[in-house]
């Protein structure tokens, strides 16, 4: 919590002010205000706004993190404007002023404010975003199993703040991406056992270039969630979901590429390179190269491997035949393969619903127990193999 | 100090220049290597995206196996995606004891169990945080032999080991997003600023997107190359692929030459602390590193004048 009982300071804001309409280019407009450390940067804003310039543009409503109106950067970074306190922005500011931009990816309407309607909301829309239901509806409510909703209450956290579209690397280069939000929006219906249209949700964002398969996989969506939705991890689920259980083999070579790693590191222990990329383009076997479209592909990179292979880069062994670990260690690999493959239900772990054991007692064995305690059960637990151990912890979700 | 030491797949694999140079780099520093040969594959975050739990028992195996290692200090990795990918399934595995027995449980039939001793918490730390943490950039700084002095280098991050930041404990005092500035500072570099110092280098999508993935590399390499950076240097061999194999293609994508050398970081390392080029296997890159073997000459061409 913040001390919120020390004197106001000095804060120094530098903000960057466009107005397209002046057909001026964009800005940077410094003011001094003075208000308690513990108040949010958006303060901070609107007393700039009030005391010194009333054409300073920027959205806002609740002031409190939850109608998401004020998204900006701040020090180069997405936040929301009120739910970052002024002495915490100044102590990761480059030199002492805090840096306000407007979001990116989207186009600013004015100074702070961006246009929502022309990226996020599109986006949005573009996901189908309600409920297709199952028929017959029933003329109550729907009767669901308590955990399936507790699921994706993750991605019903979502306050359509757009922080995590500002940032998005993928859409940085590829403005059709679906996108973190949109894409975080689509599992809160692949993961509800109400809707019925889960294949072709799943079929539709796995056969489209800019959908699941377009995501680079760089962190910045979950880092910049205000409020823990942890869109990549959705986006990870999505995939997971249209791979195994719907078995889509997408024309993105999304599938066959998750399918080709895995099962290369089943046989080798390690990565495969050479062997990685044909089968992720002509199909997950040792024949997958001989596939046309690893064909043309080989032939499309054949210059950097041929230069590589000069250079020592990889020698012609290692570029054939791939390292493997020994055989004892391939066998363990296989049995954690067998058994983890053939449980019955797939296990994940969701820290966002289960929590750690510090905060969560009960699922960390006796209540009350400390962490070297439940870590002494664990190892227990692990040494005498009992009945008890595989069923799943409280709270944790089969899928 | 002695680590257990986790190669990763593509230093031994598409960049073995990389596993090489640690080989040359490490008893400089004092770093006594136990490799981890028994280890299996990080999964890289694809093995998670299949099945979680299936990635996070291969890497308990892994710490298993690095916690048998006797008077080991900690396990150190040498690829910011091994960095991420494993933190990520530690989190899991250390947030939930009835889960870690399960995977323990698997693990079992080998005589196997990750522990979580709080008293001793496991550490895998990537070469990078474990020069500015554990050997320190004033030690690293008294042994350098060959100062960087106007080699201008761009740091290249990779996403897994600067995003999410609080999984990677990165906070004010251990400002890990900002430890490759220190290190080249220390060892007498100057820094390059360019737009893509922490963000993505593509590589996840090469096979998905080929076009986006090449155009995030070429991005990248094309603002450090603007701001007139002699090199890159990365602790990612993942990133290493799309920025240096994979330059040639990408400067198609993007339209423009770059011809920009991306170091690995103990290669940057081992040339301060007096190590030829050659033997850091500079001569094994796509992109030449003309512009920094050059420099390396005349700084000993200076040195014997």
């Amino acid at each position: 919590m913040a001390d919120t009982h020390r004197p106001p300071e000095q804060f120094k804001l530098r903000l960057r002010r466009y107005d397209p309409e002046s057909r001026q280019p964009p800005y940077w407009d410094e003011h001094e205000v003075k208000l308690e450390p513990h108040r949010s940067v958006l303060e901070g804003i609107l007393q700039a706004k009030a005391s010194f310039d009333g054409s300073i543009g920027i959205r806002c409503s609740c002031r409190a993190a939850i109608c998401g109106s004020c998204g900006v950067r701040i020090n180069g970074e997405p936040h929301l404007a009120c739910h970052t306190h002024l002495d915490e922005a100044r102590r990761l500011s480059a030199d002492g002023v805090i840096e306000v931009e407007p979001m990116g990816n989207m186009p600013v309407i004015k100074d702070l404010i961006v246009d929502m309607d022309a990226v996020h909301w599109k986006k949005i829309q573009r996901v189908t975003p309600w409920l297709i239901a199952k028929q017959p509806v029933p003329e109550r409510e729907y009767i669901v199993e308590r955990e399936s909703m507790v699921d994706i209450t993750q991605t019903m956290a979502c306050i359509q703040c757009g922080a995590c579209v500002s940032d998005c690397l993928a859409m940085e280069v590829d403005p059709g991406f679906v996108g973190p939000a949109a894409l975080a929006k689509a599992y809160r219906f692949v993961g509800d056992p109400r809707d019925d249209a889960h294949f072709e949700r799943l079929n539709d964002l796995s056969e489209d270039p800019q959908g699941i398969y377009d995501c680079t996989h760089c962190f910045k969506c979950v880092q910049a969630c205000p409020k823990d939705v942890n869109p990549m991890g959705q986006i990870m689920r999505l995939r997971r979901i249209a791979g195994s259980d719907h078995h889509i083999e997408d024309d993105n070579n999304g599938h066959r590429h998750e399918a080709a790693f895995v099962t290369l590191i089943r046989d080798y222990g390690l990565l495969h390179e050479a062997e990685l990329l044909p089968r992720s383009y002509g199909g997950n076997s040792w024949l997958g190269k001989f596939h046309p479209n690893a064909g043309l592909e080989l032939l499309r990179s054949s210059r950097v491997a041929a230069l590589g292979i000069l250079r020592g880069k990889m020698n012609l062994k290692t570029a054939l035949l791939g390292h493997k670990l020994a055989k004892p260690d391939l066998q363990a690999i296989k049995r954690i393969y067998q058994r983890v493959e053939g449980a019955e239900k797939r296990r994940e772990l969701n820290l966002y619903i289960t929590g750690t054991d510090e905060d969560d007692g009960p699922t960390a064995g006796s209540a009350g127990s400390s962490d070297g305690a439940s870590a002494a059960a664990a190892a227990e637990s692990a040494a005498q193999p009992s009945p008890q151990s595989a069923v799943s912890p409280e709270g944790s979700i089969d899928l | 100090m002695k680590v257990a030491y986790w190669p990763g797949c593509v230093s031994r694999g598409f960049t073995p220049e990389l596993h090489g140079a640690v080989a040359k780099v490490a008893p400089l520093l004092d770093i006594e290597l136990v490799e981890l040969d028994r280890a299996s594959c990080c999964g890289a975050g694809v093995i998670a995206e299949h099945n979680q739990e299936l990635a996070d028992t291969l890497n308990a195996r892994t710490f298993a196996l690095a916690q048998e290692v006797q008077g080991a200090d900690l396990m150190m990795n040498i690829c910011s995606t091994c960095q991420g990918a494993m933190s990520e399934c530690q989190e899991r595995l250390d947030a939930d004891a009835h889960y870690r027995a399960q995977v323990n449980e698997t693990l079992s039939s080998e005589g196997l169990s990750y522990e979580k001793d709080p008293a001793r918490p496991f550490t895998n730390k990537n070469f990078l945080w474990m020069l500015v943490e554990d050997i320190g950039l004033a030690k690293l700084r008294s042994l350098v032999k060959r100062p960087l002095s106007n080699l201008k280098v761009g740091p290249f991050y990779g996403c897994y080991i600067v995003r999410p930041r609080r999984r990677l404990q990165i906070d004010f005092d251990h400002p890990r997003d900002h430890y490759l500035e220190q290190v080249i500072e220390a060892l007498g570099g100057t820094v390059i600023e360019y737009a893509g110092v922490r963000k993505c280098c593509g590589f996840p999508i090469i096979t998905m997107n080929k076009e986006a993935s090449l155009r995030q590399a070429g991005t990248h390499l094309g603002d450090a190359a603007d701001a007139d950076a002699d090199c890159l240097v990365t602790p990612c061999p993942l990133c290493h692929l799309n920025l240096d194999m994979q330059q040639p293609i990408a400067e198609k994508v993007v339209g423009r030459e770059l011809r920009v050398p991306v170091l690995h970081l103990p290669q940057l390392v081992g040339l301060a602390l007096g190590l030829e080029p050659r033997e850091l296997g500079m001569n094994r890159h796509i992109v030449r590193p003309t512009s920094v073997i050059d420099w390396s000459t005349a700084v000993v061409a200076g040195a014997g004048a």
